[in-house]
């Protein structure tokens, strides 16, 4: 007799839960959470803050504001970024001063806990929020951050 | 007619067999080494370092502010609070006295933490013992916490919001009026939790009695969180050992006697209630203020031994750190709740059926990368 009682139970809880699917299956197109990705690209926004990789902006001149301090490179746990750097003669005080060749950031090793950008004191690097970051070649995920023919901008100093 | 005994050839033995290390009911890189007759277990032995990345050596060559980055890889459902216990260990060596809003924000943020990973635990929990349909109602609230965090923190997992010293920057505009909106959300779902999964018999039948664990064990096995609490071992650290802002709120322990399967379950189902009763009474008055104190640049911690615990979503993770003057810690060592509540499975399987093992793992809440850290 239990054996049939429990198959009762079994089959009215059972229809219990269901009522709960039923009620997200009749209604599944008012409150659907899935989004088309790829087909919402160009409406898909990131929020602000979404560490994507790390760029560093550039203006109108072609100038962007690292001074070469590395500390960015200091802060880095894994030595994802690397700085070429240099001294030359500054036009405007005619001194010397040191300034940036390259900015390498290898992406590949990465782990986006945004430490760089947190000791940067001069706001030269930025967050990017593009995340669609897959390449065929790995060697691509190294990059030169600052723009060729770039130079620090007049002023900034750390 | 006569009944005699046939004589056959079958005879019964024990053989081993391999769960893992890539079995999804293993929710990770978890190998077990079943002993089994027929299909009642005699021994299982897990079999562990598939994926440990020697994470406590790191620290060891890593300066203070980038060790908590590296806590977010171990327990990456509760990152959050992984990384919130190497900031205190930090912040209580240097002595540092942290501004009420640093402690209510990482408070509320725990919470969430813990809501968000309980949320994946009672899904994937109910897909192992055969209910897909949890796994995506569990994922669907997740990914509105998951969208909270990534709108403040930056990132969705790997959060590393904490510094030593407070946090990285202050919370969003927004991140008030989401965390009211997901709670008024959550406050509707959960109750659906019980009408799907909870009151279903089938599911109580699977869970009831199995997997028994008593509360002398739970002690002597180290278990801790809701593996203890299911089998009514106080044990929270929060009520305990009050950290951030825990002694300020009210709030009660779950706790469950019969230490089976199922009161590990509601063990959890009920800390999803109390976390979100914390929140509220935190989340209309974050006061003003700083979000973090200025610390050196180069983080020395007096030389000395600094033992910290917290209560993450799985338990208890005590950091203990050595230091001897210089800007890396001489030793670094991780309690991590996983590891002792792992070591308690043979315990509680054995004697039970596979299905039987599958479910009451599935309760133990076990993240790989925390036990091999």
């Amino acid at each position: 007799m239990s054996y049939i009682s429990d198959i009762y139970t079994g089959i009215k809880t059972l229809l219990t839960g269901m009522s709960v699917t039923g009620k997200y299956f009749l209604t599944s197109r008012k409150g659907a959470i899935t989004q088309q990705y790829p087909d919402n690209r160009s409406t898909l926004k990131m929020f602000e803050r979404f560490r994507g990789e790390v760029v560093m902006p550039h203006d109108e001149n072609n100038e962007h504001q690292c001074t070469g301090c590395q500390k960015c490179e200091l802060a880095c746990p894994n030595g994802s970024i690397e700085i070429i750097w240099d001294r030359g003669i500054d036009e405007a005080t005619g001194k010397k001063k040191k300034f940036i060749d390259k900015h390498i950031y290898h992406l590949g090793l990465c782990t986006m806990c945004g430490l760089c950008i947190e000791a940067c004191p001069t706001d030269a690097i930025v967050w990017a929020q593009n995340f669609e970051n897959s390449t065929y070649d790995r060697t691509q995920l190294t990059k030169v951050l600052n723009r060729p023919g770039s130079k620090v901008k007049a002023g900034v100093e750390d | 007619m006569e009944t005699t005994l046939v004589k056959s050839n079958f005879k019964s033995e024990e053989y081993f067999i391999n769960m893992g290390p890539q079995h999804p009911a293993t929710h990770g890189v978890l190998r077990l080494l079943l002993t089994i007759d027929g299909e009642i277990i005699k021994k299982v032995e897990p079999d562990l370092g598939y994926i440990h990345r020697s994470i406590e050596k790191m620290c060891e060559r890593d300066s203070y502010q980038q060790i908590v980055h590296l806590t977010d890889r171990m327990d990456y459902l509760s990152s959050h609070i992984n990384n919130e216990a190497v900031c205190l260990t930090v912040e209580n060596a240097l002595q540092l006295e942290l501004p009420d809003r640093v402690k209510v924000i990482r408070t509320i943020l725990s919470e969430l933490t813990r809501i968000a990973s309980h949320c994946l635990w009672w899904g994937v929990m109910g897909m192992d013992v055969g209910a897909l349909t949890t796994y995506f109602y569990g994922f669907r609230d997740r990914e509105m916490i998951n969208d909270i965090f990534e709108e403040t923190c930056g990132a969705r997992l790997t959060m590393n919001y904490n510094i030593p010293g407070g946090l990285m920057f202050d919370i969003h505009p927004n991140f008030v009026q989401r965390t009211k909106d997901f709670i008024a959300h959550f406050k509707t779902k959960l109750p659906e939790y019980d009408t799907l999964l909870t009151g279903n018999v089938i599911f109580q039948k699977r869970t009831k009695g199995v997997g028994v664990l008593s509360k002398e064990d739970a002690i002597s096995f180290g278990a801790s969180g809701p593996v203890g609490r299911g089998s009514g071992y106080s044990c929270d650290v929060r009520k305990h050992h009050p950290y951030s802002a825990y002694d300020r709120v009210t709030f009660n322990e779950a706790l469950k006697t019969e230490g089976d399967t199922f009161a590990r379950y509601q063990v959890r189902i009920q800390e999803m209630w109390e976390a979100m009763s914390i929140i509220e009474q935190l989340i209309d008055n974050i006061p003003e203020g700083e979000h973090k104190v200025a610390t050196n640049a180069v983080i020395k911690l007096p030389k000395g031994e600094y033992y910290q615990k917290v209560e993450t979503a799985r338990g208890e993770l005590g950091v203990y750190i050595i230091s001897i003057g210089t800007k890396n810690p001489y030793r670094l060592k991780f309690r991590s709740p996983g590891f002792s509540n792992l070591s308690l499975l043979n315990h509680i399987a054995v004697g039970g059926k596979i299905g039987d093992l599958v479910a009451s793992m599935a309760t133990l809440d076990l993240v790989i990368p925390d036990i091999d850290r």
